[in-house]
């Protein structure tokens, strides 16, 4: 049916051919910008539910590939592809943009030059996933740099401009570190940067060390994972609503994206020597995480730090190297996605009404907002991994998985476990509970379109959470094959290194 | 008659068309200062020289018109042709002698970039031929007595060079008229300055580069003298003269010892001399110590950079920006020719020497950039940041001389000459924006000047930020291309420490350039701001900057064929 059209530059595309069609119109006239933006986004989402469906499940490798010559000059070329690691990720990207349109449907400041950033932005996340050539990942990674500094630093907070450069310098440093070990690659591989046939390179263990760590500062960044997250809360902190749904909900996910895409297949024997650190880090990054979230005062730096912590827990999946985890942490990407983007949205609706996020102007929040609060209620549920949510059913095979590689972690993570209950819930209790006071007293509930928002996102929490196999069927095999082939490279590599040393004892 | 004349006289084959870029802009230089001195009599001048330029077509068109091969009545056609157009221009503009002199040097620039393309398709061994048709390089000859070298080098450095004159001009048409600084001598000294340029792109022989050398800076010292009432603009050309003078003349000291040392000032005969030659280490060393010191001060490179911040904040912004974006792709040309062509068997011993001076260009660039205020100074600091950049590709030649390092000496050669074009619009763009911004103020441009201009201007301001993404190496602007084809080629050359130090460097930049986004577009009006009233007269120069722009984009979305041309362009003459 869909034979001909090449749906992934498709994908790429609608969203940038929105932006130019944003460009040519009248920045006065808010109504058809809103309207083009809503429009463009929703066209994505559909093309990539398209791609759900056509999707096939059961299949490792990549699927509905394109790829055409770009700069053969340099060996560089168009190349898009999907897997399982990607297809949840693309379609989660589709969902919340249309959602984030509507959430800024009364944005009045310089509202072209916010949804021409917003459609460059989506453009920019899609091809991240999608682009199989690793300079052409590398663009869209970069160019995804720009619009999300606008939005942080032209439509921000009072704060907007450290933000804004802190967040850029961070990523930019580890996007070059990156380049530098993409441009070694493709020397080795003859000067080409297809991803394939840079995954058929033979490493030495000290290339492999070295180029581990270019990648992996570049994801550790984005994730962000301790101790590389400090630009994360200042940078959700002064975004605008907007923004910190998107950084949350799907950039940050790039970091995760990463570590499965590249870290882990390109350099297996780097990845069995500093797995037990990074895994450590991601422990810290669990328990520092809600430790800090915990004596947060203002409700989105609470947040923000709880995805320092969620995320910590995505970063443990995977270097667990075991299947279940890793698929779990692919699941738990898009987890966290819904979740956080629905506290992010909420936060701002809220923020909207009072220009205040301090916890303690807020008191008795159920009583006055009932709608808010119980759409508040339930995404703090998911967030803390109530079971028959969707948080549930990413983090528990996390656990699970990891336990059986690396129990300590394991069991260190749990404790996150726990304290996310303790301080989301106490912020809530906070908030939410006790007599009707501060804010509390004149704010508003949340209107039509506001509801029509976070629900699709609160529905969606429900369903997964009651029923992932949909989402397993199509993660497992693509991340099955990454780890299996990682633990087979790992096993020849020790073993070789133990015929060596064999080989030198009996000499 | 004339066979006696041949018989008698055997005169040598002298290539005009080897010439024919410098020629144009000289031959246009001229007469632009003719009709500029003309006054009154502007359109009898041109009628006569007009006359005098037809009456030479027509004795060339004539002699050769029987020779079926040869290209000159074609040629003759076209420059009588040319002669009818500036007839025809001054006609029209005769009372308006800037408006002349403007669009004459434009036409001057834009024949020379036709010329130059002319050159870069005549193959058959005429001028350049393809040396090897597997790898389709450029072909390299030289020319009149090996003075002068027809290579890739060459001619892609005159592509930068006359792009470089034909975006200046609009855009600091308008700068010039306001701050009351448009004398005529302006455009006459932009084509001299150009002339230089590519004469030095394409010296084969020492003595040429010191006279190119020599041609290009006397126009750009009067040139930073051009606002004869702001004593920044006095400072600058004084300070630009005295440091050039001084360079220029130890310059001409290194090619002294190396003409001592080999009895040659042939640039590729010197190159073999000095690798074989049995003369005393030191003096060769000392030789080639002079000749880096005049080149590392033309383009630019810590630790003889100090003259670059005073002379491109002093000197009028748009003369400014076509120095800092030209002067850097013929001196790095000459440079790249010396030293990467003949002196490549010398390299053990000038390569640390050249790491060290780019490792200290790249970081001291970028970190004395970061504590400016002036946007004129920080620009300044970073083209010495990005000349430690194209400074990279220079030691990018050779693996530790293993097989295959022509090849590789090709891909950085290659790639410094795309950065050099590329920067061109770059830098040539976000000095023309500071200009449209600066003539507002009348005052030079500090970073909270522009606060809030985002919104007030935001054509100009989204050109500058485009040009600073670029500037950044941001992937989809040109600026990123420039970057990939130096890093990758000194990737392939095992240059990675190099590499590292320019990823810091370019981190450090990123910091100053995003301050100047973030001041045009994160922070709001201040009242020094307000004071950027606007002044209308802006269409020329905005058409200026969005080709600049256009190009910026494209180079770096499709720069497949210019990078290809790039790529064919590593070829030396011997």
């Amino acid at each position: 049916m869909l034979g001909d059209i090449p749906l992934l530059s498709l994908l790429i595309g609608l969203p940038a051919v929105a932006a130019v069609v944003l460009a040519l119109i009248d920045r006065d006239d808010t109504a058809l910008l809103r309207n083009v933006a809503l429009l463009g986004t929703g066209v994505t989402f559909l093309a990539t539910l398209v791609l759900f469906a056509d999707f096939q499940t059961g299949v490792a490798g990549f699927q509905l590939t394109e790829s055409v010559e770009w700069i053969p000059e340099w060996g560089i070329t168009y190349k898009l592809g999907v897997d399982g690691i990607s297809l949840l990720l693309v379609v989660l990207t589709g969902l919340i943009f249309p959602l984030v349109v509507l959430a800024a449907w009364e944005q009045r400041d310089r509202a072209k030059g916010f949804f021409t950033a917003l459609m460059v932005l989506e453009s920019a996340l899609i091809g991240v996933f999608l682009g199989l050539d690793l300079i052409l990942f590398y663009v869209f990674f970069e160019v995804m740099l720009v619009p999300m500094y606008a939005l942080i630093g032209v439509w921000g907070g009072d704060n907007r401009r450290y933000a804004s450069i802190k967040f850029f310098l961070y990523t930019l440093v580890g996007g070059l570190l990156m380049l530098l070990a993409i441009l070694y690659l493709s020397v080795q591989a003859g000067g080409t940067f297809d991803y394939d046939a840079i995954l058929a390179l033979d490493l030495s263990r000290t290339e492999q060390i070295w180029l581990f760590w270019a990648f992996f500062v570049a994801f550790a960044v984005k994730l962000p994972l301790f101790p590389l997250h400090t630009w994360l809360p200042d940078a959700h902190t002064e975004a605008p609503t907007v923004g910190s749904v998107v950084l949350a909900a799907v950039m940050l996910k790039i970091g995760g994206y990463g570590f499965l895409r590249f870290n882990l297949p390109l350099f297996p024997e780097a990845v069995d020597l500093y797995a037990g650190p990074i895994l450590a880090a991601g422990v810290i990054g669990v328990l520092y995480g809600a430790l800090v979230a915990m004596v947060q005062k203002d409700l989105k730096r609470l947040v923000a730090y709880s995805s320092v912590a969620h995320l910590g827990f995505i970063a443990i999946g995977i270097f667990a190297l075991q299947p279940i985890a890793a698929g779990g942490a692919v699941v738990q990407m898009v987890n966290h996605g819904l979740t956080t983007g629905t506290l992010f949205l909420l936060i701002g609706f809220m923020y909207d009404r009072t220009h205040d996020r301090e916890i303690a102007s807020y008191s008795g929040l159920m009583k006055a907002t009932p709608i808010f609060g119980g759409l508040f209620l339930m995404a703090t549920m998911s967030s803390i991994a109530l079971p028959g949510l969707n948080g549930f059913v990413g983090e528990f095979p996390i656990l699970i998985g990891t336990y059986q590689t690396t129990p300590w972690a394991a069991i260190a993570a749990a404790f996150g476990v726990i304290l996310a209950a303790l301080y989301l819930l106490w912020a809530y209790q906070r908030m939410f509970h006790g007599p009707v006071g501060g804010h509390a007293e004149t704010m508003t509930d949340l209107n039509a379109r506001e509801i029509a928002v976070v629900a699709p996102l609160l529905v969606l929490m429900l369903v997964i959470g009651l029923y992932p196999k949909p989402l397993y069927d199509r993660v497992t095999p693509s991340v099955e094959q990454v780890i299996t082939q990682v633990d087979a490279d790992i096993a020849a590599a020790r073993s070789a290194a133990g015929d060596t040393t064999a080989s030198t004892d009996s000499e | 008659m004339s066979i006696i004349l041949a018989q008698v006289l055997t005169i040598p084959d002298f290539p005009w068309a080897a010439l024919s870029p410098e020629l144009v802009l000289f031959g246009v230089g001229i007469l632009a200062l003719l009709l500029d001195t003309a006054g009154k009599d502007r359109l009898q001048v041109s009628f006569l020289a007009g006359g005098v330029i037809l009456a030479g077509c027509g004795i060339a068109f004539w002699q050769n018109s029987a020779d079926t091969d040869s290209q000159v009545p074609l040629l003759a056609g076209l420059i009588a042709l040319g002669a009818v157009l500036q007839f025809a221009l001054t006609g029209l503009w005769k009372d308006r002698p800037k408006t002349l002199g403007a669009i004459l040097a434009f036409a001057g620039f834009a024949a020379a970039l036709g010329v130059s393309i002319w050159q870069w398709t005549v193959y058959d061994g005429q001028l350049v031929s393809v040396a090897d048709p597997e790898q389709a390089y450029v072909g390299a000859q030289s020319f009149l007595g090996g003075m002068v070298a027809m290579d890739g080098v060459a001619l892609f450095t005159r592509f930068s060079v006359a792009i470089a004159g034909m975006i200046s001009i609009p855009v600091g048409f308008a700068y010039m008229e306001e701050r009351q600084i448009h004398r005529g001598e302006y455009y006459p000294l932009l084509l001299f300055a150009a002339t230089g340029m590519t004469l030095l792109a394409s010296s084969n022989d020492l003595i040429m580069v010191f006279i190119a050398v020599e041609i290009l800076s006397l126009a750009l010292y009067v040139m930073s003298a051009l606002a004869k009432r702001d004593l920044n603009s006095q400072e600058s050309a004084i300070k630009y003269f005295l440091l050039g003078a001084f360079s220029s003349a130890i310059l001409l000291y290194g090619i002294a010892l190396v003409y001592g040392i080999t009895g040659s000032t042939n640039i590729p005969e010197m190159g073999v001399a000095l690798a074989s030659v049995t003369a005393p280490t030191g003096l060769v060393i000392a030789a080639m110590v002079m000749m880096l010191v005049g080149f590392a001060f033309k383009t630019g490179l810590v630790p003889f950079h100090f003259w670059t911040p005073d002379v491109y904040q002093g000197a009028p912004t748009p003369v400014t920006g076509f120095m800092a974006a030209a002067t850097k792709a013929a001196a790095f040309a000459a440079f790249i020719r010396v030293f990467v062509g003949a002196l490549a068997p010398l390299q053990l011993t000038w390569a640390p020497v050249v790491i060290g001076m780019a490792v200290i260009t790249m970081l001291g660039g970028a970190v004395l950039a970061v504590v400016q205020t002036d946007v004129k100074r920080i620009l300044a600091y970073s083209a010495v940041a990005h000349a430690g950049y194209v400074a990279i590709g220079l030691v990018s030649i050779n693996p530790g001389g293993g097989v295959g390092s022509v090849d590789v000496g090709r891909e950085a050669v290659g790639a410094m000459l795309l950065y050099l074009l590329i920067y061109t619009f770059m830098s040539i763009g976000s000095f023309g924006v500071v200009s449209l911004f600066e003539r507002r103020l009348k005052k030079s441009l500090t970073v909270d000047d522009l606060r809030g201009l985002g919104r007030r201007y935001p054509a100009p301001s989204l050109a500058m930020g485009l040009f600073l993404v670029s500037l950044a190496g941001i992937p989809g602007t040109a600026g990123f291309t420039a970057k990939f084809a130096v890093f990758r080629s000194a990737i392939e050359a095992g240059q990675y420490g190099l590499v590292g130090v320019a990823v810091v460097s370019s981190v450090i930049a990123g910091f100053f350039y995003l301050r100047i986004i973030a001041s045009m577009f994160v922070e709001v009006e201040s009242a020094e701001s307000a004071l950027i009233a606007d002044t209308g007269r802006t269409t020329t120069a905005m058409v200026g900057l969005g080709v600049a722009a256009a190009a910026v984009v494209v180079l770096g979305v499709l720069p497949g064929t210019l990078v290809g041309l790039a790529q064919q362009a590593g070829t030396f003459a011997s």
